[in-house]
């Protein structure tokens, strides 16, 4: 803290300043700085797959609701062992959570009904406090030439024993998202690290977590909705996981772009070192840290962030930087774009510094209505760095798959 | 006899809606008091709300609550040498229940987040709110949730913000 204090009171001093090396990449300097670049280098070569039976085609487009920097899919969902199927376009391809959840209303009445709906209800809530809600029913998905039987799918129904929805669900502060103006996609097909979305918590009724939001529900009309325990196959859980093959983690894949643009195609890769088109080549490995949530660690302004991640459901870097001026979403408002560095650390020791740079949000979004793929844009956070959708672009970022996150790896 | 069976049906249905009416209410009971804004003896009603282990660590600017839950989740309560909490702190698997942390403050939080929800462009990640009375920052993602509140006005002086994480 101390360090950076002082690297703060000498930007402070000197209003055009090249960074002294101990001070780390960012800071309030405006400009680029060049060392930072010197440092980082620019991004390697990059091979984006054709489309195939394990890779799936994603863009970066706004979607329905024109969220900036948001990849969407298709994904088809079927009733289990039957050809009663539907494919749901606009689902948001999201590396920081885990599992299918779909809205009802992309659903046909072929597929779900609220009637018809078990007893299982799930409440979520989101980083922004906002919270979906409703049934578990399962569903064959199948996405590319991929298939997993019988997978256990989170449908978002506001209607599901809407009266009876646990208090808890609203604990986060935030809307209900069960519909496509406030969720902005079809679904999400939460890719993350982990297989399953609460895991051995649970599982065990003794372990029930107390004055906290707990994610599953067994509801009834007259008994309302009661915690309940789940074992973890039939969780909601990373469809990929199920997969029969390339089972074990995913590549997003996204080219570079120079400045704002309307939209990018890339791919979704499943499996990693199952294919030809899905090793991990040059990529660094940086596994998760088991003592930090499963997160791995970001060195920026010379403060360690351990708890930081790599998340495409992300829609800008977030990170603590209080030199720079942010607007009233948080999105930060430099006068100048900012090139800044960062380091990430494994678990497993590897690390690599990343550069990126920092504009206007407010500037960009007022010159560039019209497009949804912002490479520079950033908001503020408090905790943790979370590489969001913008550290996609031009770099092909592998997220692995294990059940509780032990051993699982984040690459590029 | 049929008027007195359909009194009996219409009082049975009344008791049986006061029934539901009151175990609506008593679901969702507005806590007694919390930790965002009160006083030191609220610590201990947060931590027999999420069943936690207590550990105090007093500073010269202010005393450190942690309170930690079973499930690995931590809450770190800022007690100001006024003697009110004047910030909140989380980390951890599980959100804790902001309600009980937030108190009387949840209201105000939560007619906010509601409001930014609606502003375009969207943030897809962590939520920001700044407001005279109030700054709330809420973030992380799935089985990793984050935040911190604190009300500036009870911010012991020469404390500065970015110490309260």
């Amino acid at each position: 803290m101390k360090g950076t204090r002082i690297c703060i009171l000498i930007l402070a001093l000197f209003a055009v300043w090249t960074l002294p090396v101990g001070c780390g990449g960012g800071g309030g300097s405006n400009g680029s700085s060049g060392s930072s670049g010197s440092v980082c280098g620019s991004l390697a070569a990059q091979t984006i797959a054709a489309t195939t039976t394990n890779v799936q085609p994603i863009t970066v487009n706004g979607g329905p609701e024109g969220i900036v920097n948001s990849a969407y899919t298709s994904v088809t969902v079927c009733a289990p062992g039957t050809a009663t199927c539907q494919t749901i376009a606009n689902v948001l391809v999201d590396t920081g959570s885990f599992g299918l959840r779909l809205l009802s209303s992309a659903l046909p009445a072929a597929l779900y009904t609220t009637a018809t709906a078990g007893n299982l209800g799930e409440c979520v809530i989101f980083a922004d406090g906002s919270y979906v809600w409703g049934p578990l029913q399962e569903f064959d998905v199948y996405i590319a030439g991929e298939k997993a039987s019988s997978v256990p799918v989170h449908v978002l129904d506001p209607t599901f024993y809407a009266i009876k929805m646990p208090s808890a669900c609203l604990s986060g502060g935030g809307p209900n998202d069960d519909t496509l103006a406030e969720l902005g996609a079809n679904g999400i097909l939460g890719i993350g690290p982990i297989q399953y979305d609460c895991g051995n918590d649970c599982v065990n009724d003794t372990l029930y977590p107390v004055g906290q939001v707990y994610p599953y529900y067994n509801c009834s009309s007259l008994g309302g909705c009661v915690k309940t325990d789940v074992p973890l196959s039939q969780q909601v859980q990373n469809p990929v996981a199920l997969f029969s093959t390339d089972n074990n983690g995913v590549i997003v894949e996204l080219p570079a772009v120079s400045g704002p643009t309307a939209s990018v195609n890339g791919s979704l890769v499943f499996g990693i070192g199952t294919q030809s088109n899905n090793g991990l080549g040059s990529a660094t490995v940086f596994t998760l840290n088991p003592n930090y949530l499963y997160s791995f660690n970001t060195i920026f302004n010379g403060i360690s962030y351990p708890y930081s991640f790599i998340d495409s459901g992300s829609n800008g870097y977030f990170f603590t930087d209080s030199t720079i001026s942010k607007d009233s979403n948080g999105w930060y408002i430099p006068s100048s774009t900012l090139s800044l560095s960062a380091t990430n650390k494994g678990y497993n020791g590897n690390s690599s510094n990343v550069c990126f740079s920092v504009s206007n949000a407010d500037s960009m979004f007022g010159t560039y209505p019209h497009d949804f793929v912002f490479n520079n844009l950033a908001g503020y956070t408090v905790g943790y760095f979370d590489w969001g959708l913008p550290f996609f672009y031009g770099r092909n970022v592998y997220t692995s798959i294990t059940p509780d996150g032990n051993g699982s790896y984040w690459a590029y | 006899m049929s008027m007195v069976i359909q009194t009996t049906m219409r009082f049975l249905m009344l008791r049986v809606l006061l029934v539901v009416i009151a175990h609506v209410v008593l679901a969702s009971p507005p806590p007694a008091s919390a930790a965002l804004g009160g006083d030191e003896t609220t610590v201990s009603v947060d931590q027999a709300s999420m069943k936690g282990t207590l550990r105090s660590t007093p500073g010269k600017a202010y005393t450190v609550h942690e309170i930690k839950a079973q499930t690995g989740t931590v809450v770190r309560e800022y007690l100001s040498p006024a003697g009110k909490i004047f910030a909140v702190v989380w980390q951890g698997p599980f959100l804790p229940d902001l309600r009980q942390l937030f108190g009387s403050h949840f209201e105000q939080f939560s007619q906010s987040a509601q409001n930014l929800k609606g502003q375009h462009p969207r943030v897809r990640g962590p939520l920001l709110i700044q407001e005279p009375g109030l700054v709330v920052q809420t973030g992380g993602h799935m089985r990793a949730y984050f935040g911190r509140a604190y009300i500036p006005e009870l911010v012991p002086q020469g404390v500065p913000i970015e110490e309260i994480q």
